[in-house]
């Protein structure tokens, strides 16, 4: 045990009670944005693997690095483009769409 | 602390808060977009805050990943269609699984023996869970593509094999955390949980994907969170944390709309015949109803209430109700829909579909806000759904399906179901409903139907 452990416990403890309490309070209605916006957020891995990538450890470091980097920038850029396009589309009432205008952006 | 450390800190620090905010703002439809702008906002500090890390020496290679996962981000950002939304978040947890997971083995590479136990364990968290995450979404996406076949994949000994698998793979982990310096109980781990991620997901139906997606992401967002112990960085525990907490909670939301437990849903391979519980023998006819009566129906009812299922996203079926339902509101009937928390591939899906078709939000009702109202409906239309309608569920205490909640279409005063021909649903399970002398049926491709309907109407 060392207080690194012991602070990021508290922390992983306190941020679960937390989430519990925000999440719990998002609709069903968007729940595939809470989806991908967890997601998108969670790309914060790309800050450990920017570091890997970037710190010239050994080759194979940095190959793996820059994998990774790769991986979580698309969660990351796609993540957040996608949570946009699909709240963006939450309207509380009709636009005035005559019938044949329906679905058309 | 040197000023370079105190910044990136610091914007870490700002980005946690971010992360929180934003995701409070998606407790509401008015509030989310500010509320992501923020999430965004704060990522975009924590990554300029991480350049300025005292152990980078070079921005090349960092420049070239995050150059191409930016391009293949926004190319799918931007055109990947709404239907496939459930295809492209299993993909998004296997790539967060792979970015941890690869994390991982690179810092066992560099300090392999020299780990503490606290870090091997955190590594070997980060590493399983990656694991894990990556393949299993694999195989999701590909059930959800098409690419596999949706029906579960079973064999004998099935549950057997994957729990000794599973319990090796903890027994190697705990001869690594005892023994850091033994690289082959590393990658024999990696091996273990690569291989234990495909075959956890491959005898899961189709129908249970919104379940397995949302443990999947639960999977994912703690291996970011296991990194963050791994690499003493705070600001990867709480985002992991809030994604895995996120994901935890909406599995638990979807496995009560389904009545089942998450053991059930992992190991019962649902929806394969062996599943399928005893009938009540509940045959009859189904009465086919024809276009022109259900257009006359719908055209002179007060209160219509649709019902989607994911046959409406098979169908890309959602402007063509949207379309139908301007032609009604026009006719001053009151339209809603009925969404229930499990109806499609993933959690909110439907929400999603009708919203693009430009569907008000208002109009949407959840399965507890439209079963009262079921008395006072007129129509209620069915559109490619089968399970969660099936009353069977709340009549029957034998049938595989029994105390599921479902939307109660058959209290309405009358119900068309829209299907494309005579055969069951997805689970085998034989559905009561459609022989109901409440029930019409109209037969045909939901769209077309429903276009038709739509022109049907407007003559009337």
């Amino acid at each position: 045990m060392n207080e690194v452990l012991i602070a990021g416990l508290y922390v992983f403890v306190l941020a679960a009670f937390l989430g519990y309490q925000v999440i719990s309070r998002v609709p069903p209605l968007l729940h595939t944005p809470l989806m991908s916006a967890t997601n998108a957020i969670s790309g914060i891995s790309l800050i450990g693997s920017i570091v890997t990538a970037g710190a010239k450890y050994n080759t194979t470091s940095t190959i793996l690095g820059v994998v990774a980097v790769t991986a979580a920038t698309i969660n990351v850029v796609g993540g957040f483009i996608i949570t946009d396009r699909m709240l963006k589309m939450f309207r509380r009432e009709t636009k005035s769409t005559r019938p044949g205008e329906a679905g058309k952006k | 602390m040197s000023a370079q450390t105190l910044l990136t800190e610091l914007s870490y620090f700002i980005a946690s808060i971010l992360f929180i905010l934003g995701l409070r703002g998606l407790s509401h439809p008015d509030t989310a977009r500010r509320g992501m702008f923020m999430a965004e906002f704060g990522m975009l500090l924590a990554v300029i805050g991480t350049l300025l890390h005292r152990d980078i020496v070079s921005y090349e290679w960092i420049i070239v990943g995050l150059l191409a996962g930016s391009t293949i981000g926004v190319a799918m950002g931007l055109w990947v269609p709404m239907t496939a939304m459930p295809q492209r978040t299993a993909l998004s947890h296997a790539f967060g699984g792979l970015a941890a997971a690869l994390v991982g083995v690179s810092e066992f590479l560099r300090h392999g023996e020299h780990l503490g136990t606290f870090k091997v364990t955190a590594l070997g968290f980060e590493v399983l869970l990656g694991g894990i995450t990556f393949t299993g979404s694999l195989v999701a996406f590909a059930k959800l593509q098409e690419l596999l076949k949706g029906q579960p994949i079973t064999y004998k000994g099935q549950n057997v094999l994957n729990f000794l698998l599973f319990a090796s793979a903890v027994v190697i982990f705990i001869a690594l955390v005892l023994n850091p310096g033994h690289t082959v109980f590393f990658y024999a781990m990696c091996a273990l949980a690569l291989l234990f991620g495909v075959l956890l997901v491959l005898p899961i139906g189709a129908a249970d994907m919104p379940v397995v997606i949302a443990l999947l992401n639960s999977y994912a967002g703690l291996a970011s969170a296991a990194t963050g112990f791994a690499l003493g960085n705070n600001v990867l525990i709480i985002a992991g944390t809030l994604d895995g907490g996120s994901g935890f909670i909406l599995s638990i939301l979807m496995c009560k709309a389904m009545n089942r437990s998450i053991t059930n849903v992992l190991f019962g391979a649902f929806g394969s015949a062996s599943a399928a519980g005893p009938e009540t023998g509940e045959e009859g006819v189904m009465r086919e109803v024809s276009l022109e009566d259900v257009a006359t129906q719908l055209a002179y009812a007060r209160k219509v209430v649709f019902v989607p299922g994911y046959g409406m996203a098979t169908a890309q079926a959602q402007n063509a109700v949207r379309e139908l339902a301007t032609h009604l509101e026009s006719r001053g009937v009151e339209v809603k829909y009925g969404i229930h928390p499990v109806a499609g591939r993933m959690p909110g899906h439907m929400n999603v579909l009708l919203a693009e078709a430009n569907v008000p939000y208002s109009q949407l009702y959840e399965l507890e806000q439209i079963n009262p109202e079921m008395p006072t409906t007129d129509v209620a239309v069915v559109i490619g759904a089968n399970d969660v309608v099936n009353p069977e569920a709340r009549d029957n205490p034998k049938s595989a399906i029994a105390g599921m909640p479902i939307i109660e279409v058959d209290r309405a005063k009358s119900v068309i179901v829209l299907k494309r021909g005579r055969g069951k649903g997805f689970s085998g399970l034989e559905n009561p409903l459609f022989f109901k002398p409440v029930t019409g049926l109209l037969f045909g491709d939901a769209k077309t139907s429903l276009a038709r309907l739509a022109a049907a109407v407007s003559e009337l």
